[in-house]
């Protein structure tokens, strides 16, 4: 795509499933991956005679969140009938808002690389989930699409965001923030995976500068960060070669493909449903009344913008540090009481944004699971800053160990021998053998080829198994090849 | 005397004094519907076994609830669990209810005994019962005519004597009409005073469970016990209910009722008509004050109701499409075909001509025109009844603008709807209403008064039924069959 004669416009739409304990409209229990059809009643199998009875808990859920996106809490809110026919729509329409939302006309800031952005949210939702069709992996799945209901009538939020993102990046980046937003109010556990997070986008050209919006395809199946990015940076290519070509573009649903890595139309501006919305007569409508804000209000936590702001403030440590740090709760509370037990809070961060981090995605588990407590990682961090381990000792050895074993780090530095060595004796001993043996290199080097000084540092740091205290090292070295011409 | 010419009222006090056992009951009433059914046909299943069973376990029992031994019929749109729930319907044919609705709960606790499910026009879309997929109810009193409906089933049932009183749904007339045409008294209570939790949702926001029985002072009974917060049904008021057998005797002072202007009865049936108006005469010998109303948007009130009823219903009806439950097309290549030959053979004609009205009216581009049009329509009937409440305390109408009419008689759709010209008011704006049976035309067909009273005055509406019922010596009419017999 020419970026010189396109801007990108994208807006996401995004369900999060509430932590509520029991479902929307009934009594059900909600939780995920228990056998199927087992958590449900007549309510959320849509039996003939059933009735809804609202789930205020759902309620006050959407309201954090939209107090927290400063979004305008409607005090009557409506939930309207969605009409469609879907063997996993157990009453043939979903419970849904429409003409009046609980929330309108909010906002999220992202840092946009450092050029901070609003992104706007035009309504947030109250909604039920339906239930789940399964095509595959049953035994009889080749002739029959099997349903569970477990998952119908799940409270969802229903957020739907404008269309003021203009990059792949950028939409990574607003879903990061409202998930984390979902996370810090603990209403959604945000896992993309498990499909408690979702995510569908919409995408259009614009030519640069011009105020016309270009036709919009909207892209679904975005089910991790990674899709998400990837089908909008191919959507947007996709539809440049289109204009390029001279073809419309069809205002269509596309489905992404994660296998061969592009979207697919699946149905097009004709084929959409018309879902004759119109007031679910079953409720009443849904009044939050001074009482039911001022307690929601009352019960918000620091929000993830808040937290950064706080992070940079009270540790010093930059805005991209600390937006990681704030990424959730469980991660900025480890970092800060790792880093309240340290001189150095930078270093902190440092080692959770590489090691801890690292690790966690390399084992897919969050922080909460992490096996080193803070106050060990933070002695890990001491020992190496006041040079009686070595940072390398420390990530390669130490650190795993730590982690393998569930030991302090004092015990492995003894059991593995890996006090630092500083001194000096010991240091020019081992630096005259390595240099004597190497007669070579030192030509080399005494000839003015001084990039062969990181070939001795290396051998000394193999020699000591990384445990040479390293300032120390290129002292003794520098010494031993510039000097020991003659004296010796 | 026997048993079945008696009403719910009086059966209780005679179980609960131990004169008569409640197993003894039950079978009088059995008896009855193996007498009259073949001719009747009020049933769609009748539940023998289970009614005598729940009989004798009453009958040990100590403590008695207020409808001990009472036989009760159940209109098959209403959930009693263990027992079919056809609604009338094809697509509903073999299904089972797995739980029970809360007015049934009531009775149960009440220990009513459940004798039967009875017919209706399917989905309760109808006001003749000629619309169950199954057969057509007669009406006990000339078997060459219909009971009325959709509660044609129950009404017939109570006349006919095998019952002793029974459930009905009231969603534009469905209670009140069928009463009116088979001579028994008939209430829809106010919009959220009877939960609807286990009642078939035909239109949500106008459905409403209501007696039939055999005097007023059984539809105060029956009223008063299924009444009442369930935490089930989200519509449902969050207020007390009165003791309506109290209220219902108490003194009725002098009162105003409004009366219809001549242009809003003209084309009836002028038997009808002249009943009315000497039912108004009596109403002045009971101390009214009558007062000419006009209301300008009665006229509007049918179509209104045509449009918001069928809407509702296009939604209340998709889950029937051979999924989960009931009827499924044996032959299918695919979803949409399954979908399509389910409920084209599943439904009948007049069902799918409601879905297909309000899937229209629901119509992107025809939402404002009919639907939200619709609503507006609702609300102005609902304010001139705000404003005639203001100042009188009844507005009485014919409860049909005629007697039962012959089966087969209306195959104009339209000429059918009109039958609940006068009973649909009540439902847009929420009120109750009763009809109480206020004379007979010359061929011996009953002939009903509708009052509507303001929302939750069901007490008041009692009060003076009570005094009409009296008045014209209609009520006890013991056993109606014999009564007809014996003429």
């Amino acid at each position: 795509m020419d970026p010189q004669k396109y801007e990108t416009v994208i807006g996401l739409e995004v369900h999060a499933q509430l932590r509520t304990k029991t479902k929307l409209f009934c009594g059900c229990s909600t939780e995920f991956g228990k056998t199927p059809n087992t958590l449900t009643c007549p309510v959320c199998l849509g039996l003939p005679g059933a009735l809804p009875v609202l789930n205020a808990a759902a309620a006050e859920m959407a309201v954090k969140l939209a107090l927290a996106v400063h979004a305008r809490i409607n005090p009557r809110s409506q939930f309207s009938r969605k009409n469609y026919f879907y063997p996993d729509l157990p009453k043939g329409y979903q419970i849904t808002q429409y003409h009046h939302p609980i929330a309108e006309e909010g906002w999220l800031r992202i840092d946009g690389s450092g050029r901070p952005k609003i992104i706007g949210i035009e309504r947030i939702n109250l909604e039920e989930d339906a239930g789940k069709s399964i095509h595959d992996g049953l035994p009889d799945s080749s002739e029959k699409t099997s349903l569970d209901f477990n998952r119908s009538g799940v409270p969802l939020l229903e957020i739907v965001g404008r269309p003021d993102l203009s990059s792949a990046s950028e939409a990574a980046e607003f879903l990061q923030l409202l998930r984390a937003t979902l996370q810090y109010l603990e209403i959604c556990d945000g896992n993309m995976e498990e499909g408690s997070l979702r995510c569908d986008a919409n995408l259009s050209l614009k030519e640069k500068g011009s105020s016309t919006m270009g036709v919009k395809t909207e892209i679904k199946n975005l089910n991790s960060f990674r899709f998400l990015q990837k089908a909008l940076d191919y959507e947007a290519e996709r539809q440049a070669a289109e204009i390029a070509a001279g073809r419309p573009i069809r205002q269509e649903t596309r489905l992404w493909d994660p296998v061969r890595n592009r979207t697919w139309p699946m149905r097009s501006k004709e084929e959409a449903h018309d879902y004759r919305y119109f007031p679910e007569p079953d409720l009443p409508l849904l009044v939050l009344d001074e009482n039911f804000m001022e307690r929601a209000k009352a019960s918000l936590p620091e929000l993830p913008q808040e937290k950064v702001e706080r992070l940079i403030e009270t540790y010093r440590i930059p805005a991209y540090d600390a937006n990681l740090m704030a990424q959730s709760r469980g991660l900025a509370d480890y970092f800060e009481r790792t880093a309240a037990l340290l001189e150095n809070p930078k270093a902190a961060s440092n080692w959770i944004m590489r090691e801890v981090l690292q690790y966690l995605h390399g084992q897919r588990i969050d922080i909460g699971q992490f096996p080193i407590p803070a106050e060990r990682l933070a002695d890990l961090i001491r020992r190496v800053d006041d040079g009686t381990l070595t940072l390398t000792a420390a990530k390669d050895i130490v650190f795993p160990k730590m982690i393998a074993g569930g030991k302090e780090a004092s015990a492995i530095v003894v059991e593995e021998g890996l006090g630092q060595i500083a001194d000096e004796e010991a240091l020019k001993k081992t630096a005259r053998e390595i240099v004597a043996a190497n007669p070579g290199p030192l030509k080399q080097y005494r000839e003015g080829k001084r990039q062969v000084f990181g070939f001795f540092v290396g051998l000394m740091m193999k020699e000591t198994k990384g445990r040479a205290n390293a300032p120390l090292a290129h002292k003794i070295l520098k010494e031993i090849l510039d000097g020991d011409k003659g004296s010796s | 005397m026997s048993l079945t010419s008696l009403g719910a009222s009086e059966i209780r006090s005679l179980v609960a004094a131990k004169e008569v056992k409640a197993e003894e009951v039950v079978r009088a009433f059995l008896e009855q519907i193996e007498r009259r059914e073949l001719e009747v046909a009020a049933f769609l299943s009748v539940e023998g076994e289970k009614a005598l069973e729940q009989a004798k376990a009453l009958d040990r029992k100590k403590d008695k609830g207020c409808l001990a031994g009472v036989p009760i019929a159940v209109k098959d749109n209403i959930l009693i669990k263990g027992m079919r729930a056809t609604c009338g319907s094809r697509i509903l044919e073999n299904y089972v209810a797995p739980y029970s609705a809360s007015a049934v709960e009531k009775l149960a606790a009440e220990d009513a005994i459940f004798i039967g499910k009875t017919n209706l026009d399917e989905f309760a879309m109808g006001s003749s019962t000629e619309n169950s997929a199954f057969f057509v109810t007669r009406n006990p009193w000339d078997l060459s005519r219909v009971p009325g409906g959709s509660s044609g089933g129950s009404a017939a049932a109570v006349a006919a004597g095998e019952a002793a009183a029974a459930l009905g749904s009231d969603t534009g007339g469905s209670v009140r009409q069928p009463a009116a045409f088979c001579g028994v008294v008939g209430l829809k209570p106010t919009y959220g005073r009877v939960s609807r939790y286990g009642l078939v949702a035909y239109a949500s926001s106008l459905d409403q469970i209501g007696p039939l029985t055999k005097t007023v002072e059984d539809c105060a009974l029956l009223t008063q016990v299924i009444s009442g917060p369930d935490g089930r049904d989200s519509t449902l008021a969050d207020r007390p209910v009165p003791d309506f057998s109290k209220e219902m005797k108490e003194k009725l002072g002098p009162f105003k009722a409004a009366h219809l202007k001549e242009k809003l009865i003209e084309k009836i049936d002028p038997e009808v008509k002249n009943i009315y108006w000497k039912t108004l005469n009596s109403l002045q010998d009971l101390g009214g004050e009558l007062i000419e109303m006009d209301f300008p948007s009665w006229e509007y009130a049918l179509p209104c109701y045509y449009i918001i009823a069928p809407s509702e219903a296009s939604s209340n009806l998709a889950r029937y499409d051979g999924v989960r439950y009931g009827y499924r097309h044996p032959e299918y290549s695919n979803l949409r075909e399954m979908y399509l030959k389910t409920r084209t053979s599943g439904f009948g004609e007049e069902v799918k001509r409601r879905i297909l009205l309000g899937t229209f009216a629901l119509s992107s581009g025809y939402y404002d025109a009919y639907y939200l049009k619709a609503g507006r329509t609702r609300q102005l009937v609902s304010r001139e009844f705000d404003r005639a409440f203001a100042e009188v305390d009844y507005i009485v109408t014919p409860t049909a603008p005629e007697p039962a009419f012959p089966v087969g008689a209306k195959k104009d759709p339209i000429a059918m709807y009109l039958s609940d010209m006068f009973t649909v008011s009540a439902n847009l704006a929420g009120c109750p209403a009763i009809s109480v049976p206020c004379g007979w035309s010359r061929e011996g067909l009953p002939v009903g008064l509708q009052v509507i009273g303001n929302h939750f005055q069901e007490g008041r509406l009692f009060q003076l039924a009570f005094l009409l019922e009296k008045k014209v010596k209609f009520g006890n009419n013991r056993n109606i069959i014999n009564w007809k017999e014996e003429r």
